[in-house]
């Protein structure tokens, strides 16, 4: 068990992430836009794989990385019809980039005066799957959380459907 | 060289911060919710950084990651079904045409 995080490792990925992120805000075409936020997805799994949470990799790669980013691909496919709507012109906002500026320097300000004692090495027990579903299913744990999240997703599917019907009349 | 949790929660600031920019600024409404995914992940990133570091037998950090990844997952179907709705109603889907409540 390393003492903490591999650096090396740490910085590629956040280089991928961020830079992703920054194609994601500059590109003009939707859907290079779509496919920018599908790279930040992989990047951010492979964030999470190095936490060794390796099953929010796996949901994080299921759920963003395919379901959504399909689910975008479609959507932009049913709204652009044709290649030249896809083409956005360049909407730089000075207001918005003041604000997310703001926001940014206020948390990395706000971190330097973070040091948490536990944040400086990592703690030698890993976290594992069989735990995780253990502590998911207990009656004690997670299993009302889970319930509702199975509820909220089939109200989100009934509404979407409802939504999108054809024949609104 | 080795990293503790304060670069996680950098680099989850700077990601927000990139869809909040993005949330504010974009005026196509499938772009919009792209931000609001950028926020979602980075919100995860830090969730996740704070489980390993500081509980890491409990997982608090994955329950509520994971719960995340529902809800926001939700918010995307159902966002996307929106921008369908409306783009059948107004043959667009950009935000500034979007000012009447009903019309």
């Amino acid at each position: 068990m390393p003492e903490t995080v591999n650096g090396v490792a740490f910085g590629i990925l956040a280089v991928m992430c961020v830079g992703g992120a920054l194609g994601m805000l500059a590109t003009k075409n939707i859907v290079h836009a779509a496919f920018w936020l599908l790279e930040v997805s992989v990047a951010a799994a492979g964030v999470f794989l190095l936490l060794s949470a390796d099953y929010v990799a796996l949901v994080q790669l299921l759920v963003y990385a395919v379901a959504v980013a399909v689910l975008m691909i479609f959507s932009i496919m049913i709204t652009l019809r044709r290649l030249e709507d896809a083409i956005r012109p360049r909407d730089f906002s000075a207001i918005a980039a003041t604000l997310a500026t703001l926001f940014c320097a206020l948390m990395i300000y706000a971190l330097r005066g973070f040091h948490a004692p536990a944040g400086q090495k990592l703690p030698a027990v890993a976290p594992d799957i069989a735990a995780f579903g253990a502590l998911l299913f207990a009656a004690k744990g997670w299993a009302l959380p889970f319930e509702i999240a199975s509820l909220i997703l089939t109200a989100a599917l009934v509404g979407a459907v409802w939504w999108t019907r054809e024949g609104e009349k | 060289m080795r990293v503790g949790l304060e670069p996680f929660l950098m680099l989850a600031a700077v990601l927000f911060s990139l869809g909040l920019y993005g949330a504010v600024s974009k005026k196509a409404t499938v772009q919009l919710l792209m931000s609001l995914e950028l926020m979602a992940v980075a919100v995860n990133i830090n969730l996740v950084a704070f489980s390993r570091f500081i509980t890491p037998a409990t997982l608090d950090g994955w329950f509520f990651a994971v719960f995340t990844m529902v809800v926001s997952a939700a918010e995307v179907g159902l966002g996307l079904a929106l921008i369908i709705a409306i783009y059948r109603r107004s043959r667009g889907s950009e935000v500034t045409g979007l000012s009447e409540l009903k019309g």
